[in-house]
């Protein structure tokens, strides 16, 4: 009896210990990304860093200038266009695999989704170069394809699978006897998908965007070989764009250490992992509530 | 019998290999009560699933012989499904509202059939609660999720939400089984006031529900109608002795 009430605790200990761990491991990446940005902030003034769209950190005629806002703006605008793309396409197969398709159907298409989700960034950043690019480049007659357009395109890619997925088992978890009464008032199975099942998923499914959109945001190497990685206010989805992910990766490998220009890129990183948290949170909270509702 | 609603004719049920109905033949009489009796498992919810259709959403489910609504047999192939359920609506055993107010609720029916005009919606609304005798007690919430609503008031919520399509048949499968004496109650006072207007059939385990409120009633087992009369006789010299037996509760 004692020794399967101490193994018992023994068991609860450990998975204590799993969670603290993990715990410990965002609490350290936050505070490491929360030091090295204090040492920017004692030379670049929060408001400029986030307002201005002036980031020269190598200037040596003028001074230096660190605003990431042209950043923020090109990396929220390749994924709020990339969710413009997944979002309906992402639902849309939902539907159809929850609704509309037959097993045989269903059988061969999840996995193939699921496949999708595992396709390394490299190889759909490469197809961004080489397919999507020259695509896009002929359809809207520009010089090159490589553009915020086309990493909308890629990012939507890679978040379809989350989207559908969980938008899926969304649309799955709506009770059948939702369904059953709508049928029963002499509603169309179309009819009952748009006014009845998708409205009572609609939470998962919002949470399902989110995390996709969550995904997006911090999706670097794709984004890094698709965009072009011009410096500059965009003024529309054709024209090239650097993301704040992009800045790091092309920046943090030559900056000298130490310099207010090493700390800034810790800086654009603390943002990016507040944006990508307080979405995660966002989601996470609709999932939540969305469940309660549901039980 | 005069007057003839629904026809049923040699109606075969099977769900994939299990044969679940057995060569059924009955009418059903226009603006009466039918009570569907019969123990657990013997396919009275599969009959009356058969008469809108709604068996075809399950998978492997087939259909034979002949069900006549108005002189159409509602499994030729040319037929609305669509059409088929809004003249005979349904009100489910467990009751199933939308997560949505009570009000969209009731108007669900009509918004789907195309119905634009807010007046006539709003007309209908109440008109459907009030015939649902409901209207008194949810009057002043419309607005307010159905969920907020008791069991037994949720269930005359669908009765009303079927209503408000004007529908010609109502089927119900075992509407009061979750309800309370009271609301049992109110229930049946209601479908006495509906078969002023509509022909309803009516699924029910309640003997003593079923001499109530039934004009007809008919006694199924193991997927068979075993017998089928006028309520009052059903009851008092039923033709076969498996009848009296079941009615009399000596097995079921
Ligand atoms: N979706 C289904 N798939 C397969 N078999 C089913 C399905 N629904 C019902 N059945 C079977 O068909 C038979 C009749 O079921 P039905 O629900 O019509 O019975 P019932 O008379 O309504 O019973 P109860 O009084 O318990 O509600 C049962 O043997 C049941 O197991
Ligand atoms: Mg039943």
């Amino acid at each position: 009896m004692g020794h399967s009430r101490f193994k018992e605790k023994m068991i609860h200990g450990l998975f204590f210990l799993n969670g603290l761990v993990a715990v410990i491991v965002l609490v350290g990446i936050f505070a490491l990304l929360v030091t090295k940005s204090i040492s920017a902030f004692r030379e670049i003034s929060l408001s400029q860093f986030l307002f201005s769209a002036n980031w020269n950190p190598t200037a040596t005629f003028v001074a230096p200038s660190y605003g990431i806002w042209s950043m923020i703006v090109s990396t929220f605008m390749v994924s709020l266009g990339a969710l413009c793309i997944a979002l309906p396409l992402g639902i849309g197969t939902a539907a159809y695999l929850s609704d509309v398709a037959s097993a045989r159907v269903r059988e061969i298409v999840k996995p193939i989704v699921e496949i999708l989700a595992g396709i390394p960034s490299v190889v759909i950043g490469f197809l961004g170069i080489v397919l999507v690019g020259p695509v896009i480049a002929k359809v809207f007659h520009t010089t090159n394809g490589l553009n915020a357009l086309n990493g909308s395109i890629l990012l939507a890619v890679m978040a379809l699978p989350t989207i559908i997925s969980l938008s899926e088992d969304a649309l799955k978890s709506v009770p059948k006897s939702f369904e059953e009464a709508s049928l029963a008032l002499g509603a169309t199975k179309w009819q009952t998908l748009v006014r009845v099942k998708i409205p009572a998923a609609l939470s998962g499914i919002i949470a399902a965007s989110m995390l996709g959109m969550g995904r997006a945001i911090g999706e670097t190497m794709t984004v890094l070989m698709a965009t072009g990685c011009a410096l500059e206010m965009p003024k529309s989805f054709l024209d090239s764009v650097l993301t704040m992910t992009s800045t790091i990766a092309i920046e943090l490998g030559e900056v000298p250490y130490n310099t207010t220009h090493y700390y800034a890129l810790f800086a654009i990183g603390l943002v990016l992992f507040i944006i990508t948290f307080v979405i995660n949170m966002i989601s996470d909270i609709i999932l939540h509530r969305y469940e309660k509702v549901i039980k | 019998m005069n007057n003839v609603k629904i026809k049923v004719e040699d109606f075969n049920f099977h769900y994939g290999k299990t044969h679940v109905l057995k060569k059924v033949s009955m009418d059903i009489v226009a603006n009466k009560v039918t009570g569907i009796i019969g123990p657990s498992g013997c396919g009275k919810s599969t009959f009356l699933r058969s008469i809108n259709r709604m068996n075809d959403t399950i998978l492997g489910a087939k259909a034979e012989g002949r069900i006549i609504l108005d002189g159409r047999n509602i499994y030729d192939d040319d037929i609305d499904v669509v059409e088929v359920r809004r003249k005979a609506g349904m009100v489910f055993q467990k009751s199933n509202p939308f997560p949505k107010s009570i009000f969209d609720n009731i108007a669900y029916g009509l918004r789907i059939n195309g119905v634009k005009d807010k007046y006539y919606i709003h007309e209908r609304v109440e008109k459907s609660l009030r015939d649902a005798a409901i209207w008194d007690e949810v009057k002043g919430r419309l607005n307010k999720n159905a969920f907020e609503l008791s069991g037994g008031q949720q269930q005359r919520l669908c009765i009303a939400r079927a209503l408000a399509v004007e529908p010609e048949i109502v089927l119900m499968d075992e509407p009061a089984s979750a309800l309370d004496p009271t609301a049992t109650l109110k229930v049946e006072e209601l479908i006495q006031e509906l078969k002023k207007k509509y022909t309803i059939i009516i699924v029910t385990h309640n003997m003593q529900q079923a001499a109530r409120i039934s004009d007809f009633t008919a006694f199924f087992m193991m997927g068979e109608l075993v017998e089928y009369d006028v309520t009052s006789i059903m009851f008092t010299k039923p033709v076969k002795k498996i009848t009296e037996d079941y009615i009399t509760g000596r097995f079921g």
